[in-house]
Formats: structure tokens, C-alpha cells, sequence
């Protein structure tokens, strides 16, 4: 059992995939929440083995995707800092801000380092004491643990030229902002695994029940997405509207307690801007007071203030209802037209988990044509 | 690799003493002809370079004569399986290759950052003048120029290459037609994720060795056999995924090639995994793809096989008229799907 | 939205990050195991950005694989 090639099986996927043309009798629009899950449906073509009656939109769970411009210019002005080592997820680096990007900074002679994991931004700040490291602590529920776990670290070992610039962004209040919409289409969810692998799915149940709509805790290989989606088209045909998980071998109902603990221990929940959807309250995470002296915001506030965000993002491009899947991103006047991954207009035209990106990537001939 | 294990060139510190590249060694007095004597020569002497010439002139045969150049700025300089010297030969040994001639000569040209530690130059060139001796293609002409401290990356290497393409012999892009086999030489990423294995703030351990390795030998065997070669192209940056791409749009054709029998070996995919980039899209120094007519499929592989650098060789897919000039993949699960130009670095994916 | 892989830790040191070596189809990396108490060498773990965020349970992984393989057409694989 090593659990990747196992869930990549041709006759396993062709058998899940029949069991679900079988299944559905009526057209249903449901939604994979997860970029991860978007760039694996692509990937592997799994939307060629699902009936045309079922339609799925893709949402915005793309951490990079979702970071509003003012974030990102936060991020140029704090990487153009002569004595800033700036640590990044390397993604990020190339998704426009309002004056440039991150690789911009960079070949102007900032110090912008692509890092795997925040302790090896932690290993910089320890080796380089005279200069200031921060983070663009970008994430999910998946990801804040890791930076939580790293601030901890810093606070007990002393480590004080080290620093987070938070973006953090929780995912349930995101799908009940595209659940309250009234232009709202989706009647079904694949919930990301490995949200909740941190952080269990007790809050989807309270989700399920209001919004009368079935969720599904999946996994990110091609035959969980199948058997999620086998899950969600019989609850939908059957009435049903609970919370199921496919990814039980990751996922238990209370999530990973350590992991909730040490996120509960550094952050608490603070209104998020979403790009291309706008604020939500209590959709983001930011430091406790307790840990303000590794909170970017609060020690660089002068250079911050001076950043002369104008934050304004590009009339033609329609990532906003491509990331709340009102539309698929060939809908959008500007795909693979005036936006390109060269060209991005949008962030998830930038990110290769965005759904634009990776609809440009590994679109079918069917649709390339249209 | 295909070294010569017995060839062990001894390079001693230069007369000087000095340990490291100043500006002065790039600027044409002695410490740029000490440089030159005690560290180039001594490492590629051979009768044409000798002459110490601009530049270097070689017998003329019957044939068609190729010439390449590449630059090489790899980062870290050292890797697993490689380094930057063995890197610039075996790249530009493989684009002679690739136009179907045999190498000749090569030259090197190198650009030095001022403070560069002479013995990592030395390790460089001696590196590079192993490679040279085990291809078999001497290296006959070069230049160094010495930037500022800050204005470089240690060392950045160039070389250019003189191949002869044998009479009758034509090997292009265009040539391609519906219909032909796609072969590939063998497993993908090894290069490419072993460079990365060392890279600051990504790093990893696993056995990975650079794939690095010249390729004109079963390139020249495949010619020399009369097997109707209509395109070569070694899968460097951008990997298989790219140098298909490229081929379809200059052949106008289109392509179908089948994910499931393509080699990645396990560590190179487990590497891929944990980093999110796909296989088919990092770069390898030692890996070719040719375009052959189905007649010839069987003796190409055989003769693939026989060479190290090959001998995993297989068939990978079909040129065809269709939907031109797409690369089509059928993928693990037999659904199709398009394999796109990738439109700048593969970076890390983490989130 | 979260790259999280599976590997299989090789070894754990008593650190405070709880570093433990895991593979991943055999290369390795260090990776803290600090949130995963109950992870072993031997077990696999679900790995994101250097931290493990939990332990497979090989029970329901080939549980759900069984269900999967007996899959009737007609009939869905009840709710875990």
C-alpha cells in the first residue's frame, strides 16, 4: 500500500465512473472546492468520464488565487526592502500585483527566496541574523499549522528577525458566501481532504443542513474524485443533503486536534478580502496579540503605509465568478484570448492549481475548439 | 555516464597562487595566459588548440558541416550525477547529434564572477575535459571574460560545437509526417529533479543522478544504419512535453502519445509528487526522442538498445494529421487530454 | 489547494519538532511529525510544506479499495 498508484487504476476508475452515468438521472451543477482536485480532474481528463448531464465548477480554493491585489503589493513593497529576505511559496511569485510581480522585485535586486516549507524560512533567519526574513504565509486550514508550528518555534528559541506577512483564508465561510448568493448554481459539494484533515468537517454539518445541500469530504487522487462524486449524484438524486467522507483514511470527524490546537494557540479568525469576490467577514485568519512581534503587518507598518496599494484589478477579467463558479473559464470573454498564463489578467490564470490555468493547460480538443 | 574512468587529468595551482578569479584574470595579461596555460590547456590539450588561435580550423570532408553554440548557467554548479563542465559538453555534443551529424570539436567560452574559487573552476574544467575525452571530441578553441563580483553566478560556460552530417543525411522538424513512430531513449526528470535535489530551501535526498551523457554514438549508429530518421530533438529544458510541441508546430502535424508507457523512475516520480510538477515537463540532459516511419520502428529500437544511454528505448506514440498542431496525451485512466507548452519554469508547487 | 502527498516515515528523532525521515517513492526529506503523535516508522503520513498533518489508516484505505473493486453498478458503497 503506497497510496498513490493504487488510486490511479483504469478499471476501477471506468467502473466508478459507469456507477455514476448510471446514477444520474437529472443534470446537477455541483463544485469542487479544492484546486488540488481541480488540477487532478485536468490531469487525468476525469470530466471525460462523467455524463454531460452533470455539470462541475470549479471554486476558489486556490490560496494564490485568492489573495487580493493589496495583499500582493503589501508583498512587493516588503520584499523591495534592502534588509528583507523575503520567503514565498513558489507559486506566488509570479501573480500580478497592482505595479509588477514578485519575480519583478526580484530581478531589481530584491532578496526573494522560494521556500518548501516555512521551517526552511526559519533555517534563513537563523543563518542570516542581521537581516529580517518574512513570509508570505499564504493558506488554507491545511496550510496554518505549519506556519502556526513555525511562530511557536520562533517565540521559544528566541528567534526574533523573523516574521509572517498572513493571508490565510478558511474555507467554510467561502462556500456559504457562494451558497447565500442569489445567482448561486451549485447544488453539491466536494470538500477539500486535506482542509479537512486539520481541521474535521463538524462545521460542513451545520452548512449541509441550512443550505439543504449534500457535502462530500474528498480525497485528491482520480478515483476519490470519482467516488466522491459517485457519493454527492446519489445524495442529490436521492434527496439527500448530509455530509459524507470519502477520505477516510486521512479525514475523522474532529480533524487533527494537535493541528487545531497550535492554529487555535497563534490566530484568530479576521475578515478576508477575496480576490475577485470581496470581503467575507471572518473568512481569514491573523495573529493573536500574543504573537504580534511576528506579525509583518505590525512590525514593517511605516514601509506598509508607503505602499500605495491602488489594488485594482482588470475590467475584462472574470476570475470573480470564474472562483465563485457562476462561470467556466472559457465563459470568460478574455480566456486564452487577452489572458494567457503569459499574459495572466487574473490570479487563477497565474496559478497552476487555478482553474483558468489549468483549464488552458489541459483543455480537451472539444474545447479548445469552441 | 560514459567516462573514462582511467583518465585522470592532474591540474596544479596556477603560478601565481592566487585562489581566486580576480577581474585581472579576464583581462588578456599574464594572469589571463596563466590562466589560460595552467588551468584551459593543461585540461583540453590537443594539436589544433595549440595553436592558441581566435579561433580553430579543422579538416574539411565531404559532407555537410553543423555548428551549434550553447550557454549553460546551471544552479548549483555541482549535482548529483553532474556539473555545469559535463553539462555544456554532453548539451552541445547532443545538438550536433540532434542534426543527425558527428561531432568534431567544441569550443568553450566561460564568463567568471571576480572572487570564484579557483579550485571550483578547476573541478569545472576538468570535468568538462573528462566529458570531452570520453565523447571523443576535443575541445579546440575558447575565451574567458571576467565580470564584477555580483554580476555573475560563479561561472557561466558557453560552447559551440562543429558536427559533419554524413552525405544523403537530413534530419528536420519538417520532415516529420502522419504516420511516423514517436521513440523515446529512455526514463524522464532524472536531470532535472536532480538539480533540484540540491537546491537551496527545496532540497531533498534520494538517489537521483543527472541523466547527463553525450548521445552522438547511438545517434551516429541510427544514421550510419540507413534507417529513414525524419527528426531528433534531446529533451533539455521544458522536457518531452515541450520538444514535441515544438516538433508539431514546425512538422504541422499532430501528436498522440501515451502516458502509461512513457518511464519515470520511482524516485523521479515520487520526487514530482511531493514538489507538484510533472514529469513530462522537467528537463533532461541525456534523453532524445526520434521520429521514425513504422518500417523502421523495430530496428531503431534494436539499435537504441544496445547503447546504454538508450536502453530503455520505446515507443511512446503516433504523428498524425489530425488537430494539428496539438500534442495529445492519453492518460493513465485512457481519457485524452492536451499537453500544453508550459509558458515559463516549472516552479514548486506546495499549496 | 494544498499539496499534501503520502510518505512513509523511515525514521523519528526525539527533537522538538519531532523530525522524522520520510520517503516518498524513495527520496526522502525531513519532515516534522509533531502534529501526528501516533506516527511510527513504518506508517505513512499525509505530508503539507514540511509538516505531516496525518497518520493513514491502512484499514479503511483498503477497505474502501475492496468496496470499490465489488463495486456493483447499481448499488452505491454506503457512507464511511
Amino acid at each position: 500500500m503506497k497510496y498513490v498508484d493504487e488510486y490511479r487504476d483504469r478499471t476501477l476508475a471506468t467502473r466508478l465512473a459507469e456507477r455514476i452515468t448510471h446514477t444520474v438521472h437529472r443534470p446537477w451543477t455541483i463544485m469542487e472546492v479544492c484546486g488540488g482536485q481541480t488540477h487532478a480532474i485536468v490531469r487525468f481528463g476525469l470530466d471525460a468520464l462523467l455524463p454531460t448531464s452533470l455539470t462541475v465548477v470549479h471554486g476558489p480554493g486556490c490560496p494564490v488565487c485568492v489573495t487580493p491585489v493589496g495583499l500582493i503589493d503589501q508583498a512587493l513593497q516588503l520584499a523591495s526592502l534592502p534588509h528583507v529576505i523575503f520567503c514565498s511559496f513558489g507559486d506566488m511569485l509570479r501573480v500580478p500585483g497592482s505595479r509588477g510581480d514578485l519575480f519583478g522585485v526580484k530581478a531589481a535586486g530584491g532578496d526573494v527566496r522560494i521556500v518548501y516549507s516555512p521551517l526552511d524560512a526559519m533555517t534563513l533567519a537563523r543563518a542570516n541574523p542581521a537581516r529580517e526574513v518574512v513570509c508570505f504565509a499564504v493558506g488554507f486550514e491545511t496550510t496554518a499549522p505549519a506556519w502556526a508550528m513555525a511562530v511557536i518555534q520562533a517565540k521559544e528559541s528566541g528567534l526574533t528577525n523573523f516574521s509572517l506577512l498572513v493571508a490565510h483564508v478558511l474555507v467554510p465561510p467561502a462556500m456559504e458566501a457562494i451558497l447565500s448568493s442569489p445567482q448561486n448554481r451549485v447544488q453539491g459539494f466536494l470538500a477539500a481532504g486535506h482542509v479537512c484533515t486539520v481541521v474535521g468537517y463538524e462545521d460542513y454539518e451545520a452548512l449541509a443542513a441550512r443550505y439543504r445541500v449534500p457535502i462530500v469530504v474528498a480525497g485528491f487522487e482520480p478515483l476519490d474524485i470519482l467516488e466522491g462524486i459517485g457519493l454527492l449524484v446519489t445524495q442529490l438524486e436521492e434527496g439527500r443533503a448530509e455530509v459524507e467522507n470519502q477520505y477516510v483514511r486521512s479525514v475523522r470527524r474532529e480533524g487533527n486536534r494537535q493541528a487545531r490546537a497550535v492554529v487555535e494557540e497563534v490566530f484568530e479568525p479576521a475578515p478576508r478580502t477575496w480576490r475577485g469576490i470581496g470581503e467575507i467577514a471572518r473568512s481569514g485568519l491573523q495573529l493573536r496579540p500574543a504573537y504580534a512581534a511576528y506579525d509583518a503587518a505590525v512590525r514593517f507598518r511605516e514601509a506598509l503605509s508607503q505602499a500605495g496599494s491602488v489594488g485594482v484589478e482588470d475590467p475584462d477579467c472574470r476570475s470573480g465568478l470564474v472562483l465563485q463558479g457562476l462561470i467556466k473559464p472559457p465563459d470568460c470573454p478574455a480566456f486564452a484570448t487577452r489572458c494567457t498564463p503569459e499574459q495572466p489578467l487574473g490570479a487563477p490564470m497565474v496559478s497552476s492549481e487555478g482553474a483558468c490555468a489549468a483549464y488552458y493547460r489541459y483543455r480537451s480538443h472539444v474545447k479548445r475548439e469552441t | 555516464m560514459t567516462e573514462n574512468k582511467s583518465y585522470e587529468p592532474a591540474c596544479p595551482l596556477p603560478a601565481s597562487g592566487k585562489q581566486t578569479v580576480q577581474l585581472a584574470h579576464g583581462g588578456g595579461g599574464r594572469l589571463m595566459q596563466e590562466l589560460i596555460r595552467d588551468v584551459f590547456l593543461r585540461a583540453f590539450d590537443n594539436p589544433m588548440l595549440a595553436h592558441l588561435h581566435d579561433g580553430a580550423t579543422f579538416p574539411n570532408e565531404k559532407g555537410t558541416l553543423a555548428f551549434t553554440t550553447d550557454s549553460y548557467v546551471v544552479h548549483p554548479l555541482f549535482f548529483p550525477g553532474g556539473d555545469i563542465g559535463s553539462l555544456a559538453v554532453h548539451g552541445t555534443v547532443n545538438d550536433l547529434a540532434m542534426c543527425g551529424a558527428k561531432p568534431l570539436c567544441l569550443s568553450a567560452g566561460f564568463i567568471l564572477e571576480e572572487g570564484l574559487n579557483l579550485e571550483t573552476l578547476r573541478r569545472v574544467v576538468e570535468s568538462m575535459a573528462k566529458a570531452a575525452q570520453a565523447a571523443g571530441v576535443p575541445i579546440v578553441t575558447g575565451d574567458t571574460k571576467v565580470v564584477d563580483r555580483g554580476k555573475g553566478d560563479g561561472i557561466f560556460v558557453n560552447t559551440a560545437g562543429v558536427g559533419l552530417v554524413p552525405a544523403g543525411v537530413r534530419v528536420l522538424p519538417e520532415l516529420v509526417r502522419p504516420g511516423d513512430a514517436i521513440l523515446l531513449s529512455g526514463d524522464l526528470g532524472c536531470h532535472g529533479i536532480a538539480v533540484l535535489s540540491v537546491r537551496e530551501g527545496v532540497a531533498f535526498t534520494g538517489n537521483v543522478e543527472s541523466d547527463s551523457a553525450p548521445l552522438h554514438q547511438v545517434v551516429g549508429e541510427l544514421v550510419d544504419s540507413g534507417i529513414e530518421i525524419h527528426c531528433l530533438r534531446d529533451l533539455t529544458r521544458g522536457g518531452l512535453a515541450s520538444a514535441l510541441n515544438e516538433i508539431a508546430v514546425a512538422a504541422k502535424v499532430g501528436m498522440v502519445s501515451d502516458e502509461a508507457v512513457i518511464p519515470v523512475l520511482e524516485t523521479v516520480r515520487g520526487a514530482c509528487e511531493l514538489m507538484g510538477l510533472d514529469p513530462l515537463y522537467v528537463a533532461n540532459e541525456g534523453r532524445f526522442v526520434a521520429m521514425v516511419p513504422e518500417s523502421d520502428v523495430e530496428s531503431a529500437l534494436t539499435i537504441m538498445r544496445r547503447h546504454s544511454v538508450a536502453h530503455q528505448a520505446v515507443r511512446i506514440g503516433r504523428v498524425t494529421a489530425e488537430n494539428p498542431p496539438l500534442v495529445a496525451l492519453q492518460t493513465l485512466l485512457g481519457t485524452h487530454r492536451i499537453l500544453d507548452l508550459l509558458s515559463g519554469e516549472q516552479l514548486p508547487r506546495i499549496c | 489547494m494544498c499539496l499534501a502527498v503520502p510518505g512513509q516515515v523511515l525514521s523519528i528523532t526525539d527533537d522538538q519538532l519531532r523530525t522524522g525521515t520520510v520517503s516518498f517513492g524513495g527520496v526522502t526529506k525531513d519532515i516534522s511529525l509533531a502534529l501526528v503523535p501516533d506516527a511510527g516508522v513504518g506508517d505513512y503520513v499525509i505530508v503539507h510544506v514540511g509538516f505531516a498533518i496525518s497518520k493513514l489508516d491502512e484499514k479503511a484505505a483498503l477497505r474502501s479499495l475492496e468496496l470499490m473493486a465489488q463495486l456493483d453498478r447499481r448499488e452505491a458503497p454506503g457512507p464511511s
